[in-house]
């Protein structure tokens, strides 16, 4: 056998899971069509004032973003778990945390990365600047990645149980409440004249703390939830 | 606003309805619970325990 | 005196110990309960800017305190029946949980009700309240994270990581929630330190023992429940004088 480097093997994942969720491309579009459809609605609930709206954007378009990464949560692992890969994954003599790594980073592509493409949409949709849009994309770009890493701790430790699906949020939506706090702030710090480099910053170490520790720690609970 | 004027005139009564009675409720279903718990637990114990003798005698 | 601890951390034993001491916590947090009362709302005066509402502290400070460590203690006992494999850790680390999901509770309410004499709105979005609140959903998700796995064995382990990630969370949390209450200047009333009276303090003092040893009979009682249950296809179980009867 063809020893692989970690690097390539990490690829081979990504590639691997980017064909799959390409054969399955309504389940890609029901999660971007459901982070549409909420931040939508928000306008209906609390009526047409523009500069309410947007006061309230950047809230809003993470807390949807939060939402819709919950719904693609459930399918992280349990396809490969139905048809037995993932237990081929365990077995294997490469390391389970970069296979992890692997498809945390094309659940991130396939489910967050199409939000944070549509986002500048609907920050026109509710008034926002042009700066306060960039500084929203930006903050997506390095929270986004942290919410399918820590999710997939989530999805791990509910792997296989009935009620899942809620169950996941209710676990991983307390654990994101920092991502959504210096998110928004970013914008908001933006929008009243201050740096953003701080809030962006601390949202950057956070996303180097999830890098090194998730994968480890959903390797164990995959290894736990399997056995 | 007639709440918040009983509350002014009547503090003490006010804490104790709101706070004390509330925690102490709390604290007699807990105990009440884990008491349940227990009896039944035991139950089902002892329900084993005369099935397996009978199966052995 | 060389006293074997391991023998305790085994359940056949332990459950035994738990069943003698659990009378003597019971009582002594019946009694301690009583006198922290008495002082709080006898000995101690009223607050100079506060007036009778501060007595609320009793109750409301040491179920905020065992809430957190609550959280703590939950989590290192899941650490140990994760990294050890103990039985007896992860029992107790599932019977600490209900107990503080029902402190972070108390706390919140207790809060609340001081919140509406004392800053007009019985819930505002102070970083200690949030946190608290965060608290409640984190020992809320442990539970329903137990109770959905059938197998005791993957619902201790499972449950143990998510109290572990938890427990790393809680700094970041409270930090990040801090900071967010700093940008909005929610609001401006916090209590400056005014002198407590020193039978105040012996008051709140009292009561935070109380309450550690009412969660510590707690505990205990439902951990005997869990080792029943768990255990009881053992034969010591069945050779218990309270099964036997």
């Amino acid at each position: 056998m063809k020893k692989l480097s970690l690097f390539s093997l990490l690829m081979l994942v990504v590639r691997r899971d980017l064909v799959l969720a390409m054969r399955r491309r309504a389940d890609v579009l029901t999660t971007l069509i459901f982070f549409v459809m909420v931040v939508s609605l928000f306008p209906l609930g609390v009526g047409p004032e523009m500069g309410m709206l947007r006061k309230m954007a950047p809230g809003v378009l993470w807390v949807a973003a939060l939402l819709a990464s919950m719904l693609s949560l459930g399918r992280l692992f349990s396809a490969d778990y139905l048809d037995g890969t993932l237990e081929q994954m365990l077995l294997a003599p490469q390391s389970l945390s970069v296979l992890v790594l692997g498809k945390m980073a094309s659940h991130w592509m396939v489910s967050g990365l199409p939000l944070v493409l549509m986002t500048p949409v609907l920050g026109l949709q509710f008034d926002m600047s042009i700066q306060a849009i960039g500084v929203l994309i930006l903050g997506l770009l390095l929270g986004t990645p942290i919410l399918s890493m820590v999710g997939a701790i989530g999805a791990a430790l509910t792997l296989g149980l009935r009620g899942g699906g809620v169950l996941l949020s209710l676990l991983v939506l307390p654990l994101c409440i920092p991502v959504l706090i210096f998110g928004t702030g970013a914008v908001e710090a933006v929008t009243s004249g201050l740096s953003v480099s701080s809030h962006l910053s601390l949202m950057g170490a956070l996303l180097v703390l999830a890098l090194v520790f998730t994968p480890w720690v959903t390797a164990q609970a995959l290894r736990i939830s399997m056995e | 606003m007639s709440l918040d004027i009983w509350m002014r005139e009547n503090p003490l009564s006010y804490i104790w309805i709101g706070s004390y009675a509330v925690a102490f409720l709390i604290f007699a279903i807990e105990i009440a619970m884990v008491v349940h718990k227990r009896k039944i637990t035991l139950q089902q114990v002892r329900l084993m325990r005369e099935a397996e003798e009978s199966e052995e005698g | 005196m060389a006293i074997n601890w391991f023998k305790y951390s085994a359940p056949t034993t332990f459950y035994g110990l738990a069943g003698k001491l659990i009378p003597w916590f019971a009582v002594s947090a019946a009694v301690l309960c009583i006198v922290g009362l008495y002082i709080g709302f006898v000995v101690a005066p009223a607050d100079a800017q506060q007036g009778e509402f501060y007595r609320i502290i009793f109750i409301h400070v040491p179920s905020s305190i065992l809430s957190m460590f609550l959280y703590l203690i939950m989590a290192a006992y899941a650490a140990m029946g994760l990294i050890f494999n103990t039985r007896l850790s992860s029992m107790m680390a599932s019977a600490i949980a209900p107990t503080g999901a029902l402190f972070a509770f108390i706390s919140l309410w207790t809060g609340a009700l001081w919140g509406k004499p004392m800053w007009g709105a019985w819930w505002v979005w102070d970083a200690r309240l949030t946190s608290e609140l965060i608290l409640l959903f984190l020992y809320l998700g442990f539970i329903s994270l137990h109770a959905s796995i059938d197998d005791p064995r993957r619902a201790d382990r499972a449950a143990a990581l998510l109290a572990i990630v938890g427990s790393v969370n809680v700094p970041i949390i409270y930090f990040s929630v801090k900071w967010w209450n700093t940008l909005h200047q929610g609001s401006t009333i916090k209590f400056t330190g005014t002198s407590m009276h020193i039978a105040m303090q012996q008051a709140m003092f009292t009561m935070l023992v109380a309450c550690w040893l009412y969660a510590i009979t707690v505990t205990l009682m439902r951990v005997r429940s869990i080792i029943l249950e768990r255990e009881r296809h053992t034969k010591w179980i069945t050779e218990l004088a309270e099964v036997k009867s």
